[in-house]
């Protein structure tokens, strides 16, 4: 049955999720809500290694929460099931309309949703902040600096190039160093 | 049927998927080497439109840009093996990495590797957030939907799905009022 509900749920998530990998976060923090797949803390670990490995974000992560879910076959049904929508979509797009990034509802449709995916993801972040920074102590006072660190380093200018794998290496050996 | 250029679809898009990072707009220079300039299977023109499509199409980007091209080549069946050419990297290596991860998760080490980790996925997306913001946000129009959006679903149960459909309804009504046009 949990296949049944990983296929509805990521065939939702490819068909609502506009903007790409980013996108999907949101949807996919509601579901720990909504089932019992992986918890919030475990979305950390799924953008860590979503993020360092090959591949579009949003398929890692997909594949990442459906195996989560449901072991190495749960993985297959979500990443399959978040494509299904792109590839009708594209189709139907590819064949009927020729100008559709051009034509004006199209636009004016996307003209509203994209701000409001930037407000989604921006909450979905807020919400991975407070449980990746949070103990049951209160603050996590050494990752919370590391974070303002390093997003201090990522904005000079040498260092704007380096892939972000390298800056999650980094981190867990800090990590490791200084015994987070 | 040409086989053997189904086959070339899938053996391409599997190398874009497994030697690209981070998908979306990262992936387009490995597109147009191995699109454009090695196959000459799309003009660089139609790459662009791909991605504008694929931009304002729901969905991972770099698939919707697989399937386009897939499609282009050899109609529906050649759109279904371009995609999974792309995804099934990502399926291989997760899969391995996760079995791996959950082998060792109770060991004392990864756990502070994994705090560290935490503190830097934080910038990382935090730093998406910026670079969307500044992408997204060109008018105060934009400003006003994405405060309206993310009041809505901080303080509201509204579900993420309708908040999207809102948006883009609010965005054709904006348009019919003349409020795009800037």
């Amino acid at each position: 049955m949990t296949y049944v509900y990983l296929f509805w749920e990521f065939f939702k998530i490819g068909l609502f999720a506009v903007g790409g990998g980013p996108a999907t976060l949101p949807f996919l923090m509601d579901l720990t809500q909504k089932y019992d797949w992986y918890s919030m803390a475990d979305l950390t670990n799924m953008v860590a290694v979503s993020e360092s490995t090959p591949g579009p974000l949003g398929i890692n992560m997909a594949t990442y929460a459906g195996f989560h879910a449901a072991g190495i076959l749960g993985g297959v049904v979500a990443t399959m099931s978040l494509v299904l929508p792109s590839i009708i979509v594209i189709i139907i797009i590819a064949k009927f309309l020729a100008n559709f990034s051009e034509n004006r509802t199209v636009k004016a449709v996307f003209f509203g949703i994209r701000p409001a995916v930037t407000a989604l993801i921006a909450s979905a972040v807020y919400g991975l902040f407070k449980v990746a920074l949070m103990t049951e102590n209160g603050l996590a006072i050494k990752p919370l600096i590391l974070c303002v660190i390093v997003f201090g380093l990522m904005h000079i200018k040498k260092l704007k190039s380096w892939h972000p794998a390298m800056w999650l290496l980094i981190a867990a050996v800090v990590g490791i160093v200084f015994r987070f | 049927m040409n086989w053997k250029e189904l086959w070339q679809l899938y053996a391409v898009f599997f190398r874009i998927g497994g030697l690209t990072f981070g998908g979306g707009l990262t992936m387009l220079p490995m597109l147009k080497h191995e699109l454009v300039n090695k196959k000459d299977w799309i003009t660089e023109e139609e790459l662009i439109d791909c991605y504008a499509i694929g931009q304002c199409t729901p969905g991972i980007i770099a698939v919707n840009t697989a399937t386009f091209v897939g499609y282009r080549r050899q109609k529906v069946l050649g759109g279904i093996i371009a995609t999974l050419g792309m995804v099934s990297p990502s399926l291989l290596i997760v899969t391995i990495v996760a079995t791996f991860l959950q082998s060792i998760m109770d060991n004392v080490y990864f756990q502070h590797a994994m705090m560290g980790i935490k503190g830097v996925v934080c910038a990382l997306m935090l730093n998406t957030v910026i670079t969307l913001a500044k992408k997204s946000l060109v008018s105060p129009v934009c400003i006003a939907i994405c405060a309206a959006a993310f009041l809505l679903t901080l303080f509201t149960p509204i579900p993420t799905i309708a908040i999207v459909v809102m948006a883009g309804i609010f965005g054709v009504i904006l348009d019919k009022m003349g409020g795009t046009r800037s």
